[in-house]
């Protein structure tokens, strides 16, 4: 009983860097309707930048993760200006090959800076930790912040895209572009503005999930960046607690998958439970049914 | 006599991937071809047969797939175990074998086609190009716990539990070792002739226009009475079969194969392939396939920036294909042909 209890709380705590993840994923799929690859990899460079902060600047780790959300920011809106701006018009197809060719720039360009030789991620908040059932099951600080981050991180987006006018220009040209134009928003100012907050999350993410899994390498953000990506499938792209209950519906299958079924499948069993729930709703778990028109 | 068009087009098709051959055996006959671009020759023809064949999907059929590599492992698994196999019947001729069990891999990759073509089709654009991820993915998952063994004749599966009589063919994470090298570069180009002759008869057939119909406005195919469905699937699955092929042949030409070699990146690396290939244009993929896979060896001084320039030709062609005022100034450059506008997977 208590280990299930461990392996929930580390399923909760890998899925909720899921769910930020996701997050990133989600908001620019229902904005520019398009398939962020890049996303992953922005992780990586997030937590590349917290790294060096820490380890060559000496700064804080507070400090470090807002240097890395800075960076982040200015990564996505350069992105989306330079690649993915110029295809607004053109068919998903090349919009998507454009990213995963972003994706693979930013992991080449990573591995010619920081070489493929794993680096060993600081653990940046480890205050202490908490030990309940005496001391069976041991909760590391890690763990806890996370979950924090994540519900604040929740509740601070959904009154964003809720309450502020930047918010309600984000939902309108999600749900219409030309029409949110003809109201004097302005859309590329407004997309740019998603891929930013997308990318300061991934910063976020990327710090939070090597806090927990401490070895950063190029390729660090390709297998959590697909697997969040998964998740907002999964909640229903497009939707923001969609996204939420996604990541951490995903983290808490992965990690009980891992220990109750098999080591090698833990990976396995996520995509398969994607798949199963596509077929039935096939716009996911709180995605709404596009009916097509002729 | 007066032949068809399409026949003749196929035939000029054949004719240079003939020549092309002969150009290449000679070289290699005669020893100018360099050791290091001799071993390259099978890599192209599996390269070449595998972005053919998700030409098929991407481009003719019009659904994005991400997991073509998962074909690929399976037709080279498959192929190894069968080739093993065909060996303890005394079958020692290595041409008969290595035929055998390219077949045996293409029909187990087709399979495996059709079963995850049946939910996978169901989805359109986005979901299915993640479907088709996740399940290349779950693919290569479920090969790094299975251990297949012979035992005399007896072929002994295990799942997760290397510990099974007789030798051990399929050794889990570790691959298949020791595999014998039966593949051969002549085989290859025979893979690429029938791979050729296959989807270039598929296109101009009956079916071959149902798919291409189905893909530019689904639901006036379907209006016209198209079984959408049917034709992706034929679709799908063909390329399914041709991508086991070339993974057997594969599988057979590497002394160790491992799961792991058939990675999310091998299936992007193929879809790299066909977009600078030009989508739905098979000599473009053939032409991307064989350039690219030689272009490493060529450029093995820059081997650290090999795929950040990749990265960035990728951006680059993307953008210079699809935006609009990039095109007119490059329309303005170079006088357009008037040829056929070969359209990509709709959106």
């Amino acid at each position: 009983m208590v280990s299930f209890l461990r392996f929930l709380i580390n399923g909760i705590s890998l899925g909720s860097v899921y769910a930020i993840i996701a997050l990133g994923y989600t908001m620019v799929y229902g904005i520019a309707k398009m398939l962020n690859f890049a996303h992953g990899d922005v992780i990586m460079v997030g937590a590349y930048i917290a790294f060096c902060a820490m380890q060559y600047l000496n700064l804080p780790p507070l400090l470090s993760v807002l240097c890395a959300m800075v960076v982040c920011t200015c990564l996505g809106v350069v992105i989306e200006g330079l690649a993915y701006r110029p295809l607004r018009q053109a068919p998903k197809l090349a919009v998507l090959i454009t990213a995963i060719g972003v994706s693979y720039f930013l992991q080449n360009t990573a591995l010619l800076i920081w070489s493929s030789n794993p680096k060993v991620f600081p653990s940046v908040f480890s205050v202490g930790q908490i030990k309940l059932f005496d001391g069976n099951l041991v909760v590391s600080s890690e763990t806890i912040l996370t979950i924090a981050a994540n519900i604040v991180i929740m509740v601070a987006l959904t009154l964003f895209t809720g309450r502020t006018k930047m918010g309600k220009a984000m939902r309108a040209v999600s749900e219409d572009k030309g029409a949110a134009e003809l109201m004097g928003i302005n859309v590329n100012r407004t997309i740019s503005l998603t891929f930013a907050i997308g990318s300061a999350l991934a910063a976020i993410a990327g710090v939070l999930l090597c806090s927990a899994y401490p070895t950063l390498q190029p390729t660090t953000g390709s297998m959590p960046g697909i697997k969040a990506f998964t998740a907002a499938v999964f909640g229903g792209i497009g939707s923001i607690p969609g996204a939420m209950i996604g990541g951490l519906l995903l983290g808490v299958i992965e990690i009980l998958g891992k220990a109750y079924i098999s080591t090698e499948l833990g990976d396995a069993l996520v995509f398969a439970v994607l798949i199963i729930v596509l077929l039935f709703k096939p716009a996911g778990l709180l995605g709404k049914p596009v009916n097509e028109k002729v | 006599m007066k032949l068809k068009k399409s026949t003749v087009n196929n035939l000029i098709s054949f004719g240079i991937v003939i020549i092309a051959f002969i150009v290449c055996q000679s070289m290699i006959s005669t020893g100018v071809m360099k050791r290091s671009l001799r071993g390259q020759m099978i890599p192209i023809c599996v390269y070449i047969v595998m972005a053919v064949s998700l030409n098929l999907v991407v481009g003719i059929s019009g659904e994005l797939s991400l997991g073509h590599a998962g074909f690929m492992s399976i037709g080279a698994f498959s192929g190894i175990i069968a080739s093993a196999w065909l060996r303890t019947f005394g079958l020692e001729n290595e041409l008969v074998r290595l035929v055998l069990s390219m077949i045996a891999a293409g029909v187990m990759a087709g399979v495996f086609g059709a079963l995850i073509g049946i939910p996978v089709l169901r989805l359109r654009g986005d979901y299915l190009a993640i479907v088709t991820l996740a399940f290349g993915e779950i693919i290569r998952n479920v090969l790094n716990c299975l251990y297949f063994s012979l035992e005399g004749r007896r072929l002994h599966v295990s799942f997760n539990n290397p510990n099974i009589p007789g030798t051990i063919l399929l050794n889990g994470p570790n691959g298949a070792k020791d595999v014998a090298k039966i593949a051969t570069f002549p085989a290859g180009f025979v893979l690429i002739l029938f791979t050729l002759f296959l989807v270039m008869n598929l296109i101009n057939s009956r079916s071959g226009r149902a798919i291409m119909a189905a893909r530019d406005n689904r639901i006036a195919a379907e209006a016209m009475g198209i079984n959408v469905t049917k034709y992706k699937m034929m679709a799908f699955v063909t390329a399914a079969v041709l991508a086991g092929m070339a993974g057997a042949l594969y599988g057979l030409s590497m002394a160790t194969v491992t799961a792991s070699k058939f990675k999310f990146d091998t299936s992007i690396l193929v879809l790299v392939f066909v977009v600078l290939g030009g989508i739905g244009n098979i000599w473009g993929s053939i032409i991307a396939a064989a350039l690219l896979t030689v272009l490493p060896e060529l450029l093995r001084a820059f081997a650290d920036y090999r795929m950040l320039i990749y990265a960035i030709v990728l951006i680059l062609v993307m953008l210079a294909t699809n935006n609009p005022t990039m095109r007119a100034l490059f329309g303005k450059l170079i006088p357009r042909r008037n040829g056929r506008q070969k359209g990509g997977a709709a959106a």
